[in-house]
């Protein structure tokens, strides 16, 4: 090359630098923005001012005393049944890996059975065992009785609401989780078992971190139909949030009112839980490629 | 390589290895004894039963037939007097726990870092204290220059690099005896050669080490031993010099010029 193309090959090589280059003008998605914010605040102004949905109703009742109990309710049992939900379904589905035909049978037996059966049913059923087992007791198989309790005592509208939930939860997480640990490269398991540690030790420091980055997805799936799940708990005389909030309406007649209380509610506890899963989502992706830089920092503090 | 006692108790000691998949019977009588210190490199065509042997070793593959000694104590069985019955999964484990293993795709844990790698197991599976084993990391990773990256995770590594932090996990818990399955086959050219000089390295400083590899340069350089097998069978084994330059069975002769062809 000439040494005189020179300045001019330098010149070129500066206006070709990415770093300087310019968006494209993309007058078309602008539009698009301009136009789905023009309805979104047409459609907000008009059910704001829609009489109908009675929003002074919905403000006064939004923090009264019944609903937040209904709420905390709603998030008790919410919390309650997934925490043993989760714990029975990764036990159900280590037991369904396992090569031992005698826990991968019975938990294949309850995944189906729990999955099988409407949750309404399995709530009404636990409701009312006292009419299919007056009794409960502990023995020795077609022996003598060890203790014995009333079911009546035993089994409360919460104690039923609870059992119904989570063990409906458990299967279908146990389905979850299993797929998680089985998306677990081999080549792991084999680099547990070849350092001698134990299943358990494997399965806590090895398998189930990498399995989580798929498990966590379908469980806050799960974790939001719960909420809404619990709502089947007023069949068993439970006061759930949306069950106070029809007690209100049936005295009031203020139907839609009082459902945007609810509404509005359930949509504060989504919203959380979808913040909340971001963080733990990227709190499992570390390690990846692409990985935020802090990502090494935080991992350090938690060994 | 005179460092080689030639009496004295094998520390691997394989009589009679049978290992079938379904109908493929896949090693067929294999004997090998191994010394303490001895640098032992498994050559044969691919299917030859090379890893199946090696991940028998520590029973990651149950065998058949036959007995596999390590250390004076045989894999995966306890002799009580005159009967021999199975172990537990537990003391199975207990049983791997001196021998070190380096995979062909690393598998190093991807969640946790090269220094995290490298004190799972000193730490978790032989309790050692977290002080200690991450002393003996750091100076493991200095030893295979990779001390600045004791931070990064595996797959901000090359595969030559994970490959030598996985060489040092196995280190970590200073094992017995070192297994080693094609360590330098899933790496590009160029990244071969780091591995290999770790490799060389170890085997310098006494450590007893099985190696099944396709790099006749390491064998000719770094082993004791060439043992080659072809079809489940342990066919010619012998000092390198001379198996290498002057193999007797055809089925080695057949596969070494293959390769000699494909180095020039
Ligand atoms: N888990 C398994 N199930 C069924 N067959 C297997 C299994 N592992 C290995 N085999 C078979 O055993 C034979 C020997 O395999 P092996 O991996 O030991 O060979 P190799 O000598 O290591 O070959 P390579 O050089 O290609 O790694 C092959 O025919 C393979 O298909
Ligand atoms: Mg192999």
């Amino acid at each position: 090359m000439s040494s005189a193309a020179e300045p001019m090959h330098d010149r070129q090589a500066t206006l070709r630098d990415v770093a300087n280059a310019h968006r494209p003008v993309e007058w078309g998605r602008w539009l698009l923005w301009a136009f789905v914010l023009a309805v979104s605040a047409n459609f907000a102004w008009i059910v704001a001012w829609n009489p109908n949905f009675g929003w002074p109703v919905v403000a006064q009742w939004f923090t009264a005393e019944s609903i937040l109990r209904g709420l905390y309710v709603t998030l008790g049992l919410t919390v309650v049944a997934m925490v043993i939900g989760v714990i029975i379904g990764l036990l159900l589905a280590i037991a369904r890996l396992s090569d031992d035909r005698l826990f991968s049978g019975l938990a294949g037996l309850f995944i189906w059975f729990f999955r099988g059966t409407p949750l309404l049913v399995q709530l009404i059923f636990w409701y009312n065992l006292s009419t299919l087992f007056p009794e409960i007791s502990i023995s020795i198989p077609f022996g003598p009785t060890l203790v014995s309790w009333h079911t009546n005592d035993l089994i409360t509208p919460m104690t039923a609401a609870i059992a119904g939930l989570s063990l409906n939860e458990a299967a279908y997480m146990a389905e979850i989780i299993r797929g998680g640990l089985l998306s677990v490269d081999k080549g792991q398991t084999e680099a547990s078992d070849a350092f001698g540690m134990t299943r358990a030790r494997a399965l806590r420091r090895v398998i189930i971190p990498q399995a989580m980055r798929s498990i966590v997805p379908p469980t806050g799936n799960q974790l939001i139909s719960m909420i809404k799940a619990t709502s089947l708990v007023s069949v068993i005389a439970m006061a759930d949030l949306l069950y106070s909030v029809q007690a209100v309406y049936n005295r009031t007649f203020e139907v839609v009112p009082m459902l945007m209380v609810a509404v509005i509610w359930y949509l504060i506890i989504t919203t959380v839980l979808n913040i909340g899963q971001g963080f733990i989502e990227r709190y499992y992706a570390r390690g990846e490629r692409g990985a935020t830089e802090r990502m090494p920092v935080i991992a350090e503090a938690t060994p | 390589m005179s460092r080689i006692a030639s009496e004295g108790a094998p520390l691997v000691s394989a009589r009679n290895v049978h290992k079938s998949f379904g109908h493929n019977e896949v090693l067929k009588g294999i004997d090998l004894d191994v010394m303490p210190g001895e640098v032992v490199v498994v050559l044969g065509p691919s299917g030859s039963g090379k890893s199946t042997f090696l991940r028998c070793i520590n029973h990651l593959e149950a065998i058949d037939r036959g007995s596999i000694m390590v250390a004076g104590e045989q894999i995966g069985y306890r002799l009580s007097g005159e009967r021999l019955t199975k172990l537990s999964p537990r003391a199975i484990a207990a049983q791997r726990r001196q021998i070190g293993m380096v995979f062909q795709q690393f598998n190093l844990f991807p969640h946790m870092t090269a220094l995290e790698n490298i004190i799972e197991a000193p730490v978790g599976v032989h309790g050692h204290s977290r002080k200690d084993a991450t002393d003996y990391a750091m100076e493991l990773l200095a030893r295979i220059g990779l001390t600045e990256k004791a931070n990064a995770y595996p797959r901000q590594l090359s595969g030559g690099q994970q490959q030598r932090v996985a060489i040092a996990r196995a280190l970590a818990i200073r094992p017995k005896l070192m297994l080693f399955d094609e360590p330098t086959s899933a790496l590009d050219p160029e990244l071969v050669g780091e591995v290999l000089a770790t490799m060389r390295d170890l085997a310098g400083q006494g450590l007893t080490m099985i190696v099944v590899t396709h790099e006749i340069g390491f064998a000719r350089e770094a082993a004791d031993r060439v043992v080659f097998m072809d079809g489940g069978l342990v066919v010619e084994q012998g000092r390198p010099e001379e198996v290498l330059a002057n193999p007797s069975h055809p089925r080695t002769r057949l596969f070494l010029s293959r390769f000699i062809r494909e180095a020039a």
